[in-house]
């Protein structure tokens, strides 16, 4: 495997000397994705909960079709979104195409339904469980939805970091929103695109390990913080 | 109830601030777009990848203040780009493709910038024995009869337009002819990167080429003949057209580039002592 020494070295100086370049654009990636995760949970954390209790035409579709955007392709939401931006289209006055806010408004939309989605499921599991004990609380459906939310709250970090991972790890929105403007919207993702294309393979995949240990950094804070809240509460 | 009440108050309150601490770390993201004046330029893949525009842009902003962005794409998409008016100006190669944009009112004045030129690229073991020829019609022409893998472009691209050229010139049509005629659909780099897994050949041009990193057994074949020749221009996105558009500073780079100092800086620039790009302006100005 000739090649992957080079790419660990790389990593490792990118590391070490704390190349500004570098932490500039990590920077810009943890800013996109999570206020991106952000925004998406607090559109898709209610949205789930209310497709798992509240009965009303057209529920089945609805459900179907956002269970379907999970695989939407990030280079379609991009370009839904760089029409929707670009100069000649409805957004167009506002410039934001080929900044953060465009990368952060294609991020969100491809975020939403996988935060929704398994909002949903936990939440239907959540209320199977409880709803006697609800009811007779005389607690109505939508009224249950913010307990619900609440007490499932373990697992819906889980949502909430499957969200995050589709939104670090995707690079054909960004790349397309954004136009990866060196010091403006290029992330780890697009630069690992862009060394690839320049044929810097170790390079490229000294980014990719930098961004693993971020991303695994991340998920080790969430994992610590539910445990410490699960023994606060237990 | 009491209880109940002090219950959801409390977790409000957390709620609150968890999301108050996730939006103050996240929230420099939008803030960050406002400060110095900036253009946006669209250009091609060859002059970011080859590293132009990382020597000539510093020293443009430290004169002037104005910061460029530049978005590389293909020229065919560039040139979408500056028509629907999402860039300032657009820095492209592929002579006609650019003047049909002018022609049709989306973009003014284009001027002449710098030349460089296409070279064919292929394996080391050159199966098709082009090593050396000056006539790259020849060339492609004894590629096809070995049916030697090619790698294109196929993109739209100002490289994928020269590339088609040279076929019609040669009087071939390599896509209805089997499967060692590969597009890719790609990048300059990322069709360097499949050519150099494949051993095929390539069209490529000389600035991506001499930056490109990852060569495998990829060498320099053909060289030299004038229809290899690349000419790079810079078009103002007509304002007429785009009331957005930075017309100022747009025509201030543009002005920039294509005076002695500008042709200067992308003379200057070098990769292991060899010169990339060859200005060529006319000094018309925009």
């Amino acid at each position: 495997m000739q090649g992957l020494d080079e790419a660990l070295a790389a990593a490792w100086r990118l590391i070490v000397t704390g190349d500004t370049a570098l932490v500039e654009i990590v920077a810009l990636s943890l800013k996109v994705s999570l206020t991106a995760v952000f925004c998406a949970a607090v559109v898709g954390l209610p949205l789930g909960a209310v497709l798992a209790l509240v009965r009303f035409p057209g529920r089945g579709p609805v459900i179907v079709v956002i269970d379907a955007l999970m695989g939407l392709p990030p280079v379609v939401a991009g370009l839904f979104v760089y029409l929707l931006l670009s100069r000649a289209g409805p957004l167009g006055p506002y410039g934001l195409l080929f900044t953060p806010t465009a990368m952060v408004i294609a991020q969100t939309l491809l975020v939403i339904p996988i935060i929704a989605a398994l909002t949903r499921q936990v939440v239907t599991d959540l209320w199977a469980e409880y709803c006697e004990q609800l009811t007779s609380l005389g607690a109505g459906r939508l009224r249950a939805v913010p307990t619900l939310l609440w007490d499932a709250r373990s697992s819906l970090v889980t949502a909430i970091l499957a969200g995050l991972g589709r939104a670090m790890a995707e690079v054909g929105a960004i790349l397309v929103v954004g136009g990866n403007i060196d010091g403006v919207t290029r992330t780890m993702t697009t630069a690992i695109a862009l060394e690839t294309s320049k044929g810097d393979l170790p390079l490229a995949l000294g980014l990719g390990i930098v961004l693993l240990v971020i991303v695994l950094a991340i998920n080790a804070a969430a994992h610590m913080l539910g445990a410490t809240a699960r023994r606060a509460a237990g | 109830m009491t209880m109940r009440l002090f219950e959801t108050t409390r977790r409000a309150v957390i709620a609150a601030a968890v999301g108050a601490a996730i939006w103050g770390f996240a929230a420099p993201a939008g803030a960050q777009t406002a400060e110095r004046p900036f253009i946006t330029v669209a250009s091609t893949t060859s002059t970011e990848q080859s590293g132009l525009f990382k020597h000539l842009l510093p020293q443009f902003t430290g004169k002037t203040g104005i910061e460029v962005r530049v978005v590389a794409v293909g020229t065919g998409q560039a040139l979408k780009i500056g028509e629907r008016g999402d860039a300032d100006l657009v820095f492209v190669h592929a002579r006609s493709a650019e003047e049909d944009f002018v022609a049709k009112g989306f973009g003014v004045g284009r001027s002449d910038v710098m030349y460089n030129d296409f070279v064919l690229v292929g394996p080391k073991s050159d199966p098709a024995g082009v090593k050396g020829s000056r006539d790259a019609v020849k060339a492609l022409q004894a590629i096809a009869r070995k049916k030697a893998p090619f790698v294109s472009r196929g993109d739209d691209s100002g490289t994928h337009q020269a590339e088609l050229d040279l076929w019609q010139r040669a009087a071939l049509h390599p896509k209805a002819d089997g499967n060692w005629y590969r597009e890719t659909g790609s990048g300059m780099g990322p069709a360097l990167n499949t050519a150099a897994a494949m051993d095929a050949y390539i069209l490529a041009d000389r600035g991506t080429w001499l930056s490109f990193k990852n060569r495998g057994d990829l060498t320099l074949l053909v060289e030299g003949d004038d229809r290899l020749f690349n000419q790079y221009g810079i078009i103002l996105v007509n304002p007429a057209r785009h009331a957005h558009v930075k017309e100022k500073e747009a025509r201030t780079f543009i002005n920039w580039v294509i005076s002695p100092e500008g042709q200067a800086a992308i003379a200057a620039y070098r990769i292991e002592g060899e010169q990339l790009f060859f200005p060529n302006a006319r000094r018309k100005g925009a």
